[in-house]
């Protein structure tokens, strides 16, 4: 949306040939920005309603199954994106100002927060993984070696985890709503990540400046939306009753 | 008399510009990275008219394969991946972007006086996404086909070998492309509107495309997880619609239509958009209820959300949920009804021209007619279970989807072909064609409605004696109608080469699209339009030397 393709004298050059004003110009983009952020949550809203329709129809599935998450990474990743949407808010702010350093600063910031996130993420997959405490057809919890998992729910409570409760059927449901739901949010993260290398480099060139600030403002939004989404996850998958 | 010819529309009577958005930059790669809107949706006209002929070839062998009971051409399960394929590239690659990616890419920014689109690059990637969707139906294609219908119902989804994951990536990405193309109306017709133009005073085609946009973004990321799902399961097996696994397929379902019945509205509320520009054009007279269009194109658009389950009264949904839909299904028919009311009321002492595009329009009329009053008889809980999954279905959608969008989007291309290629076809073949068409549909098609209301079920290879007649003239039926739009394509080619040069303003219309040249200049208006009501004809007077019209103040 920067680069017009002929130029005008009296056409600014980070403003689109075919819009009359800046303002013009952030108005479409932001709006543009902010229906695009409707299809991602109708995207999500799929996950959600099935996650809603199999803890209503198997309530026990998912009191059982989430004993297996680690809540301390899920509020650890929790925090980390938090503050990251505090950083990323306050990048806006040093854009409309025309604080470059401080840009630079919250953008790189914001960007190792999602690192960290990543990092996180991937040591608890790891976990899920050497467990076996995979997705439906995969589903092959190490606890029950013995018995194998044709004989569900005969090892569970006798292996000294904790756990209480009998496995139920279907297990693997849970974990297939798990992978689904956070599998995706992580595709968002890095397409955020991505997004906000791009602004990070156009931060160090210099293209901000009070009139033209969009970009650094629409992927805030994007970005604000992937924490949002994880706010929700997290309640939903690791912490429940 | 004094008049003042408006000097803009005076000056391009006949001529072309030197240069316009056709001749403006040489190439082929100044096409395929091109951020015009008009160039794009030249492209997507050209492609879309591909995936009409290729699903329209399936349809031809279909029928070939009906015309008499028994093995014709092909065997149960050819046949199986022909309807499928039929319906699929029809479906996702012709009737979904057809009208407003094609037809609407080019004149929608126009109409508003714009020189492009709120976002040209997004307006390219959603091009370059439908060209790597279709790759992907096409390598489902020649890989090994698909049979599972254009539904792709689970779990017969998960069992059969052909190509199901391709097929449903192609899907997905073309889901992108509807989205991106959805984002960019909305934001265009919100942010880029010339001043004086409020949102009365919009085209309704305007408001149809909005309402389409409005649909393309809300329902479309809901196809995109299903398909996700899908996928999922079909790579990973997360088992959340495999019943062995503890999933529910009904789900998928829900998703499936939650999506794919708005999308109907999709596909027909630009279509209703072309009628409101195509029928007081042609009758020389001011559309007849303007707000009560516009706000039904809404109203169509929110209630389209709400009636999914009405593909479902068979699928265990319980009654209770299927009284509602059912009910909620009834609702919908009111503003469509509105809709043919008032463009009746618009021909009604009009001055009526029985151009191409108006041919086309009354066909529109008529067959949408049959095709909505159709769909009461499915909207009733008693009469679907008697008639679910017949030829009575079959022939509903047809009338709506090919008797409403494909005759709405051949009166579309007869109206601005001369806006889009600078060149007049020949109006004698045209009208000739449409007659064509609008015979061969209905002779395919009803006998269909005959047939199924007696017991005929869609997508069977075979049939008992007591359909041999319906079948074979709903054969010959396709055979004229496919007859006809080959001649639609012959006289629109020969058009380009041989055709009379296009005036700005060959019919008479009042949107700002025909006060640019055609074809349009690449900046499309050297400086913003002014807007007047965009259906007073009063000021447009006809030319007989020039044979155009210009517009008098």
């Amino acid at each position: 949306m920067s680069a017009a393709p002929d130029h005008d004298e009296n056409h600014p050059h980070d403003l689109a040939h075919h819009f009359d004003t800046h303002r013009q110009q952030f108005d479409a983009g932001k709006l543009g920005m902010w229906i695009f952020l409707v299809t991602e949550i109708l995207l999500f809203s799929g996950l959600f309603c099935a996650y809603v329709i199999y803890r209503a129809n198997h309530p026990e599935i998912f009191i059982y199954a989430h004993q297996f998450l680690d809540k301390n990474l899920g509020a650890l990743n929790t925090a980390v994106l938090i503050f990251s949407s505090l950083t990323m808010a306050w990048a806006v702010r040093a854009a409309q100002l025309e604080q470059k350093r401080a840009l630079v600063r919250l953008l790189s910031i914001t960007l190792a927060c999602g690192f960290v996130f990543l990092g996180v993420k991937a040591v608890e997959y790891h976990h899920k993984w050497h467990d076996g405490l995979l997705w439906a057809s995969q589903y092959n919890p190490k606890h029950h070696d013995s018995a194998e998992h044709n004989e569900a729910g005969h090892g569970a409570e006798s292996d000294g985890e904790g756990l209480h409760g009998e496995e139920p059927k279907n297990v693997g449901l849970f974990f297939s709503i798990y992978f689904m739901m956070t599998g995706l949010h992580a595709v968002h993260v890095i397409a955020g990540m991505g997004a906000i290398a791009w602004v990070l480099n156009r931060a160090r060139k210099g293209h901000f400046n009070r009139r033209y600030f969009g970009p650094v403002d629409f992927v805030g939004l994007y970005w604000h939306l992937v924490d949002l989404i994880w706010i929700y996850l997290f309640p939903l998958l690791y912490l429940i009753h | 008399m004094a008049t003042t010819v408006d000097g803009k529309t005076a000056d391009f009577p006949t001529d072309r510009g030197p240069l316009n958005y056709l001749n403006c930059d040489r190439g082929i790669l100044s096409w395929a990275f091109t951020l015009d809107h008009k160039r794009i949706g030249l492209m997507y006209l050209i492609s879309i008219m591909a995936s009409l002929g290729l699903g329209g070839l399936f349809a031809m062998l279909i029928r070939v394969e009906l015309a008499h009971s028994g093995q014709q051409i092909v065997d149960e399960n050819t046949y199986n991946q022909l309807f499928t394929l039929h319906g699929a590239i029809m479906v996702f690659l012709f009737i979904l972007p057809g009208i407003p990616a094609a037809l609407g890419n080019f004149v929608l920014p126009i109409m508003l006086g714009a020189k492009d689109v709120a976002f040209p690059r997004l307006n390219l990637a959603s091009y370059h996404l439908w060209v790597i969707g279709a790759l992907f139906f096409l390598l489902a294609l020649v890989t090994g086909g698909l049979d599972t219908g254009w539904t792709l119902y689970v779990p017969y989804a998960f069992q059969t070998d052909t190509r199901v994951l391709t097929a449903g990536v192609g899907a997905f990405i073309l889901g992108f492309s509807s989205i991106f193309t959805g984002i960019n109306f909305v934001a265009t017709i919100h942010t880029l509107r010339p001043p004086g133009m409020t949102w009365f005073k919009m085209p309704l085609f305007l408001w149809a495309l909005y309402a389409t946009a409005i649909i393309q973004v809300l329902a479309t990321p809901v196809l995109g997880i299903t398909l996700l799902l899908l996928a999922a399961e079909l790579v990973l097996g997360i088992g959340i619609f495999d019943p062995t696994k503890g999933g529910d397929p009904i789900l998928f379902q829900h998703f499936f239509w939650f999506y794919s019945h708005p999308a109907v509205y999709i596909m027909i509320l630009p279509a209703m958009g072309i009628m409101s520009e195509v029928i007081p054009t042609f009758s020389r007279k001011h559309i007849f209820g303007y707000r009560f269009i516009a706000y039904s194109s809404v109203a169509i658009a929110l209630l389209g959300f709400l009636v999914w389950g009405h593909h479902m009264f068979v699928s265990s949904q319980s009654s209770l949920a299927s009284t509602i839909f059912s009910l909620l299904t009834f609702s919908v028919s009111i503003p469509s009804a509105i809709k043919v009311f008032n463009w009746l009321a618009t021909m009604y002492k009009g001055s009526i021209a029985l151009d191409t595009p108006m041919l086309y329009a009354l066909s529109f009329i008529l067959l949408f007619g049959i095709g909505g009053l159709t769909g009461l008889f499915l909207a009733t809980l008693s009469t679907d279970v008697q008639l679910h999954d017949t030829y009575f279905v079959v022939a509903h959608f047809h009338y709506t989807m090919v008797g409403g969008t494909l005759i709405a989007f051949m009166a579309g291309l007869h109206y601005w072909w001369p806006k889009i290629t600078g060149r007049m076809y020949n109006e004698f073949w045209g009208r000739l064609c449409s007659i064509g068409v609008f015979a061969g549909f209905n002779l395919t098609f009803f006998p269909q409605f005959v047939m199924g209301s007696r017991g005929m079920p869609r997508r069977y290879h075979d049939f008992p004696e007591k359909f041999e007649i319906f079948h074979f003239l709903s054969s010959i039926g396709a055979f004229l109608m496919g007859l006809a739009m080959l001649g639609v394509l012959i006289y629109l080619l020969y058009s380009l080469f041989k055709g009379r040069r296009a005036p700005a303003n060959p019919w008479g219309s009042a949107t700002l699209e025909w006060q640019c040249s055609s074809p349009p200049p690449k900046e499309n208006f050297a400086e913003t339009p002014s807007v007047s009501d965009p259906y007073d004809y009063d000021h447009i007077k006809y030319d007989p030397e020039k044979n155009c019209y210009y517009r008098v103040n």
